[in-house]
């Protein structure tokens, strides 16, 4: 059942990733991180990537983005491959991503400089109200707590209209009261704006939570060893019956991960 | 054993820090009798004790200067004069109108050789520092001029620029150079790549890069740099007016004690000189509270 991935047609791929493999040099020694990756994501899908820490998780995601280019194997957006960076596709880093020399109103529009300024302003408004940063446009952020600044990293990734955010732990320097609310938050806006997601995370519930496909990394070098459907409606009922045997199910599959 | 030690000892901590507490209030109250506690004496009370934290810099200052003067008086064989001596000869310095263009005079000089150096140096140190290869080639160099004074230089100023101010501005650049090229250096290494990652995902261009993400993430550090820098450009002024030119503060001291052992000029003018550079520092760290570069003077 997991491997019903690989059944989606052709036509509705968004993102491809074909046997990417990635080498580091470190201090002369190679180091292997990924191995033979393949993974076809849809247009509007929510990925959740998990794995060992220090696995490579945040070196797919770096790769898909177009930061590290790999050495082996390519990563297809529309079927174009992908050779560098591209506001098209946003990366949401996991902390310090937003400016602290701009407010929050000049952290929103940061991308937005090629429109009008009439335009500018209310995309930054529509922003600031979808992230419920309203009252905050003047602050900076080191006036923001560790929750606002991420939903402002959000808001200014989303302010570009961008076909692919990429999130790496976005929440994984949060308390865990405040992570619970940002999945809300994140959930009600992937809702509303419909943009393929791919979220690296290292934690269980945050991934049967958020995503329709779990894919399951092994322990370096990383390999795809399992990509889980998860097939609950949003809202999801976290104590429901079927939400714990997929927790279950993901349980096992890292902890095997770790035995292996 | 060891648990019930652990127990006890923050326990003892506290009643040891009581004891002095206490102590120090018995002590207060034997030097200064203590008044009925109403709120508007408690108010009282703290205004005045700020005032006081406030004053006593200056009340430092001015038991020093009463301690020079009867040292002075006690010893009139001497050369030095006294605090009254020196605001004497200030007051004769701005009567012959020499304050005010000697002042002058050292600041253009500072002013010039400053600012040459900062626009020379901070973008080549931020290029240098962005490209790895540029630093490994060139920082060997930097480290042998770097630790030469720029007094050592002095003689090489007079060869190419002659007694004048081109030779003063020539020193100043060169004392401010180096260290200006180091902090530029460093402030780019220092850059979170995170900036330098979500720059290039925004799709920014090479000019646009550099003036919304490269320049207001080193500023912080730059401003920090400079002002050292500007320290050290007054402190090279003075030397340089003395050997180089025949005006300014320097060249006041200098031609104070050829011209009749007047000590008293020669006080007044490191006087003046030290509370100009303390009103430059000043200046300079204002900038330091302007908000979107306070963010690089605190943790976050």
């Amino acid at each position: 059942m997991g491997t019903a991935a690989s059944t989606t047609t052709a036509s509705d791929v968004k993102l491809r990733v074909e046997h990417v493999g990635m080498v580091f040099d470190r201090d002369g020694k190679s180091v292997s991180v990924l191995e033979d990756i393949n993974l076809d994501v849809r247009d509007g899908e929510f990925i959740c990537l998990v794995g060992p820490s220090g696995c490579g998780k945040s070196t797919l995601l770096n790769v898909m983005g177009g930061f590290l280019s790999p050495t082996s194997g390519s990563v297809t957006i529309d079927r174009e491959v992908v050779r560098g960076p591209d506001p098209r596709r946003i990366l949401v880093f996991q902390e310090r991503g937003v400016f602290p020399w701009l407010t929050v109103e000049g952290n929103i529009g940061f991308g937005l400089s090629k429109l009008s300024a009439t335009e500018r302003n209310e995309r930054i408004a529509h922003y600031v109200q979808m992230v419920r940063l309203h009252g905050f446009e003047h602050s900076y952020p080191s006036d923001l707590s560790g929750g606002m600044k991420q939903r402002l990293q959000v808001a200014r990734a989303l302010a570009v209209n961008p076909d692919i955010l990429y999130l790496d732990e976005p929440f994984g320097a949060l308390d865990s009261i405040t992570r619970l609310i940002m999945r809300e938050e994140l959930l009600r806006i992937w809702q509303t704006e419909r943009r393929t997601i791919i979220f690296v995370t290292h934690d269980i519930d945050e991934a049967v939570q958020l995503a329709d496909r779990v894919v399951v990394l092994s322990s370096r070098p990383a390999k795809i060893q399992d990509v889980l459907t998860i097939d609950i409606p949003q809202p999801r009922n976290i104590s429901s019956a079927r939400y714990l045997e997929h927790r279950d199910d993901l349980l096992k599959k890292i902890g095997l991960a770790y035995t292996v | 054993m060891i648990l019930s030690r652990n127990v006890e000892s923050p326990r003892e901590r506290r009643s040891l820090r009581r004891r002095l507490h206490l102590w120090a209030r018995e002590s207060a109250k034997a030097i200064v009798p203590e008044h009925k506690s109403t709120e508007l004496g408690k108010t009282n009370r703290w205004r005045a004790s700020s005032l006081l934290v406030r004053l006593r810099p200056v009340a430092f200052i001015a038991v020093l200067l009463v301690v020079w003067q009867i040292a002075v008086n006690r010893h009139p064989e001497q050369l030095l004069p006294g605090p009254w001596g020196v605001v004497l000869g200030i007051g004769d310095l701005l009567r012959h109108g020499l304050l005010v263009k000697y002042v002058v005079a050292s600041l253009f000089r500072v002013t010039w050789g400053f600012l040459l150096a900062a626009v020379i140096a901070i973008p080549l140190g931020l290029t240098i520092g962005w490209y790895r290869r540029a630093e490994m080639a060139l920082n060997p160099l930097v480290q042998i001029f770097r630790p030469i004074s720029p007094l050592a230089w002095i003689p090489i100023a007079i060869l190419w620029y002659g007694v004048g101010d081109l030779a003063a501005i020539f020193l100043i650049f060169v004392g401010c150079f180096f260290p200006l090229l180091l902090t530029a250096m460093s402030a780019v290494h220092n850059v979170a790549p995170v900036y330098v990652n979500v720059g290039r995902n925004f799709g920014l261009s090479t000019p646009d890069f550099i003036y919304r993400v490269l320049y207001p993430a080193v500023a912080p550090q730059l401003i920090t740099g400079s002002r050292i820098t500007l320290g050290i450009a007054w402190l090279v002024v003075v030397a340089a007016e003395m050997i180089a030119v025949n005006s300014g503060l320097g060249f006041l001291i200098i031609d104070a004690r050829n011209a009749g052992n007047r000590y008293d000029l020669v006080i007044a003018g490191m006087v003046v000189i030290g509370a100009i550079g303390f009103l430059l520092d000043l200046a300079m760290r204002s900038l330091e509270r302007v908000k979107s570069f306070r963010w690089g003077y605190s943790e976050n």
